[in-house]
């Protein structure tokens, strides 16, 4: 367990040698990148096989901080957190293979990405409110520069979008923790003590300071109707970024709810629980249907982040083991599916095709011009469709079977979801890579369109996120035995419970 | 005070007094130069020998150590002054680094002797425990100030902005010394402690709203508090980046403390009812007004300067809560002005490369001068708030006090929920700021240039604060 926060210290270590990097060469900026991501992945790792799973956070570092405001640089892990962890070194690490091709200011593009993922781990490892919200607003600037620098299609007002719907989520949060901070008497920002202290709070306010920090938190989660910077955000933002954005940076707000705002108001979850459910509802068959229509390659995986998020925030509102079990899982399948599908799109199809247009891509035969991406991009779409055999598959059966167990009308609709991410997919998978039907006898109009071949960092990265989901598909038990102990601990359970501890 | 102890007062005062003698020994030995010296080198020995008696100054003040009132009650050692003192000395110190070097102002010795006198009075304004002393206090740093403004006779719009610094500052000392006639007239007694205690044994009475209200007016002229802001936008705009950078940074830090000291200690908790809804309309109409009209700059300094009236709708709402202890807003201030005197020295720097008045002169900064680029991204986003740097955490420890103060229906609270949804609103005009320096190309013609190595090591030293004081706030907050 303790080598999990040498995950931040690599990233942010990373970054700094990055940027010394980049100063003589591209190459070297990028080696530092995958150096430090792949060190940190072999320390969640080696955390991984050590953990033992138990309720409760399982502390890894406790130092004083900020004694005047009572905080603490706290770091502690469950089930839940480990979990998350290791779905963003896989994350990163793919995400610095298929940013290989990376050759502008290649220095400053780690530098940002290496910050980024150093505040997500340090969201996923933070058991105090303060260190939590401090790496949460850490990971949001480098998004900024990383989308408006090197971002494709509108990038600066996708940038511009994006951050300020982070940042006004943020403040709800700032507001409410502050608030919750205050009210516990102003001595501790650790969150069980805060959970103690909220359990006395009236009514109201309880209701108020949920009200702020979950839907603060739901912002980056893409809840809808506040989730309009995702798809324009996705779609400005250079592949790797993208990846991390949909795969892992949505996921810290629905760790921020699940972690900060359920069990610290477990009574006002219950009186918010229908308005959330209906909003992850209307999120998911929303973005769904929005996504049929798309003519953009990437905004239909856009659009389709967000309606796959839908599921979690449902899992959470629906508040039973097995629903906030499944949500948690398909935080982890989300993440390494979205990756492959914005790799697809994002590298592998436009930085040859250079254009996203479905119309466009339609009149080429992709599936003989670029065979790699369009079976990874068929695999990729099955596992997002949730056929058995990938990750997708447990997780949105679990949500869907905790669900019903709360609500039975809640999950039909959210079946119905599921049909529609059925179609989207098959559609922008017939219309993109076999849209121009070719029989095998017609003869390989490879010199029409010449394309560079797939390299090893292309190869490798999808293989390592699609031998994820796969494993994962089939081996599902290798994250719920984690997870499920972590729903265990008496701040879980009062959030499952809709009551104090 | 039967008997004078001038030993007491030497030993109170001994900053003041390196300050005046080192201001007083710039003018001399500029006097002296020959003629044919040339004026980098004049401009090279003003600035040492300024830093020498500022860093003498820093010593002194920190040898002061907190030994309470001091010559018969006239000043105060403790914790607020030690910091504050340090504090504006430090400030000053990066001012004089960036201005000795960047400016190209005629006389600089003369320029870099005002900074001297300005910094004294200051450091007065943090020690003074009562009401001449504070008055005179902030007349001699005001004074120097309005000639610092008005200091570059190359260009109309400096004195402009000297002009209108002198005539918004001469009317809110107008007031100021009217409120304090009043003051004393209730009370009898121009000493803090003294006034606080007559006036929690009276009444409330018209006559001291009046005497407050016309204090405050001062103390928002000061803050550039908005509707007492108007003179900011043109002084930031206009004056020479050094002296808009000391207005800005330094003098700052010393009327929050002279005015926490003031309202706590002098006119005192038991009247604050009569004075707290006064700050608090003051705090929430800047908030407001600065972020919302910062949104419309397109000028560098004007945003800048609006960036500082809605930060000062936050340093109105930490003097608000420092009652209990003025440790949270003299943390903001300061950093604030380290991240403020920052910002203008990257301005000052990129004025010796080209004009750097619009947003879009900073285009491509990151290629133009990486170094200068690296440092505009830590004041500006320090500024903006974000952490770990030291901006987030004097808004966090502000906004924690208010709302400790009686949570969300308290007197503070609501203030606090408005500057956080501000602060989601000023992040947007700080980002615009970031895009043109990192993501912009850089204009035809606009080349790399090089910072002179002091310049380089002031704005090194700031950034680095900005990052050590964001990441061990205790340092200072610790003190209090």
């Amino acid at each position: 367990m303790n080598a999990l926060p040498w995950t931040i210290l690599f990233s942010f270590a990373g970054a700094i040698l990055a940027l010394v990097a980049g100063t003589r060469s591209a190459a070297l900026a990028r080696r530092v990148g995958l150096v430090a991501t792949l060190a940190g992945l072999a320390a969640t790792l080696l955390a991984a096989t050590r953990f033992t799973p138990g309720p409760g956070l399982q502390t890894v570092l406790d130092l004083p901080w900020i004694p005047q405001l009572g905080v603490r640089c706290h770091l502690a892990a469950d089930g839940i957190s480990l979990t998350l962890v290791v779905l963003t070194g896989i994350a990163a690490t793919a995400g610095v293979l298929f940013s290989w091709n990376i050759e502008e200011r290649a220095g400053e593009f780690f530098a940002l990405y290496l910050t980024l993922i150093g505040g997500v781990y340090g969201v996923f490892l933070s058991a105090d409110a303060f260190l939590l919200f401090v790496f949460y607003e850490i990971a949001i600037v480098p998004k900024y520069f990383l989308i408006a620098s090197w971002g494709s299609t509108n990038r600066e007002y996708g940038a511009m979008k994006l951050v300020l719907y982070s940042f006004a989520g943020s403040a709800l949060v700032l507001g409410g923790l502050l608030w919750a901070f205050a009210a516990a008497g102003g001595r501790s920002f650790a969150l069980a003590d805060l959970a103690a202290a909220a359990a006395r709070f009236p009514r109201g306010d309880q209701l108020a300071m949920f009200g702020l920090l979950f839907f603060g938190f739901a912002v980056l989660a893409g809840l809808f109707p506040f989730h309009t910077w995702a798809p324009t955000g996705h779609v400005a933002a250079p592949t790797a970024a993208s990846m991390l954005l949909a795969g892992v940076v949505m996921k810290l707000g629905a760790y921020g709810c699940l972690r900060v705002a359920m069990p610290l108001f477990p009574e006002a979850l219950a009186w918010w629980q229908p308005a959330i459910a209906w909003l992850a509802i209307a999120g998911i068959l929303y973005a769904g249907l929005v996504a049929l229509v798309q003519d953009d390659f990437k905004f239909v995986i856009g659009y389709s982040s967000v309606s796959h998020m839908g599921f979690v925030l449902l899992g959470l509102a629906a508040a039973n083991p097995q629903a906030v079990g499944g949500a948690v899982l398909q935080m982890f399948s989300h993440g390494m599916i979205a990756g492959l599908l914005f790799a697809v799109v994002g590298r592998i199809v436009y930085e040859r095709t250079h254009t996203r247009r479905l119309d466009a891509l339609q009149g080429m035969p992709l599936h003989r011009l670029l065979p790699f991406g369009a079976v990874v991009f068929v695999l990729a779409g099955m596992a997002s469709m949730g056929m058995p055999g990938f990750s997708g598959f447990p997780a949105e059966l679990a949500i869907l079977i905790g669900t019903w167990k709360a609500s039975p009308i809640w999950a039909l609709f959210a079946a119905a979801g599921i049909l529609v991410a059925a179609a989207f997919t098959l559609r922008v998978v017939q219309v993109s890579f076999f849209g121009r039907t070719a029989s095998a006898s017609d003869p390989a109009p490879a010199n029409e369109y010449p394309f560079a071949p797939v390299t090893w960092p292309e190869k490798a990265g999808a293989a390592l996120l699609l031998a994820s989901t796969v494993l994962i598909g089939l081996r599902p038990d290798l994250l719920l035995d984690w997870i499920n102990p972590a729903l265990q601990s008496p701040l879980m359970q009062a959030a499952l419970r809709g009551g104090p501890p | 005070m039967s008997s004078i102890s001038y030993l007491e007062l030497w030993r109170a005062l001994l900053p003041e007094a390196c300050l005046t003698l080192g201001a007083v020994l710039v003018l001399a030995m500029d006097l002296a130069a020959p003629a044919g010296r040339p004026a980098a080198a004049r401009r090279g020995t003003a600035a040492a020998v300024a830093l020498i008696a500022l860093a003498a100054a820093g010593w002194a003040a920190a040898r002061s150590g907190t030994a309470g009132p001091a010559f018969g009650g006239v000043f105060v050692l403790d914790r607020l002054t030690l910091i504050t003192r340090l504090g504006v000395i430090g400030l000053a110190l990066l001012t004089v680094a960036l201005a000795g070097n960047l400016s190209r102002l005629a006389n600089a010795a003369e320029y870099i002797a005002l900074i001297l006198f300005a910094t004294a009075g200051f450091t007065l304004m943090a020690a003074s425990n009562q009401l001449l002393i504070a008055f005179l206090a902030l007349e001699l740093a005001s004074l120097a100030l309005y000639v610092l403004a008005g200091f570059d006779k190359t260009r109309p719009e400096s004195a402009e902005a000297g002009l209108k610094y002198f005539l918004f500052g001469g009317v809110s000392a107008a007031f100021l010394l009217f409120g304090f006639s009043l003051l004393y007239g209730l009370t009898g007694s121009i000493a803090f402690p003294e006034i606080a205690r007559q006036l929690a044994a009276q009444p409330p009475s018209a006559l001291l709203v009046v005497a407050l209200a016309m204090i405050l007016v001062a103390f928002g002229f000061k803050a550039a508090a908005a509707p007492f802001h108007l003179w900011a936008p043109d002084v930031y705009e206009g004056a020479p980046a050094g002296s808009a950078a000391l207005i800005a940074s330094a003098s700052k830090l010393a009327g929050v403390a002279l005015f926490t000291r003031l309202l706590w200690a002098g006119v005192g908790a038991p009247v604050a009812v009569s004075w707290l809804p006064v700050l608090a309309i003051l705090a929430a109409v800047s908030l407001v007004l600065g972020n919302v009209a910062a949104l419309a700059q397109s000028n560098v300094r004007r945003l800048l300067a609006y960036s500082a009236i809605s930060h000062a709708g936050a340093l109105v709402l930490g003097v608000m809560v420092a009652g209990r202890s003025p440790g949270a807003v003299v943390y903001y201030a300061l950093t604030y002005g380290l991240a403020t005197v920052g910002a203008f020295g990257v301005i000052a720097a990129l004025e010796t490369a080209g004009p750097s008045r619009r947003l879009e002169d900073l285009a491509g900064l990151h290629r133009r001068s990486p170094f200068l680029a690296g440092c505009l991204a830590i004041y500006i986003l320090s500024l903006a708030g974000i952490p770990p740097l030291a901006g987030f955490l004097g808004k966090f420890a502000v906004f924690a006090d208010a709302l400790r103060a009686g949570g969300l229906n308290g007197p503070t609270g609501w203030l606090a929920f408005l500057a956080i949804a501000m602060s989601a609103v000023a992040l947007y005009y700080y980002l615009l700021i970031l895009k043109q320096a990192f993501v912009a190309a850089p204009k035809a013609g606009a080349g790399q240039f090089a910072v002179p190595p002091a310049a380089r090591l002031a704005l090194g030293v700031a950034a680095v604060a900005i990052i050590v004081l964001g990441i061990a706030p205790g340092l200072v907050l610790g003190a209090f």
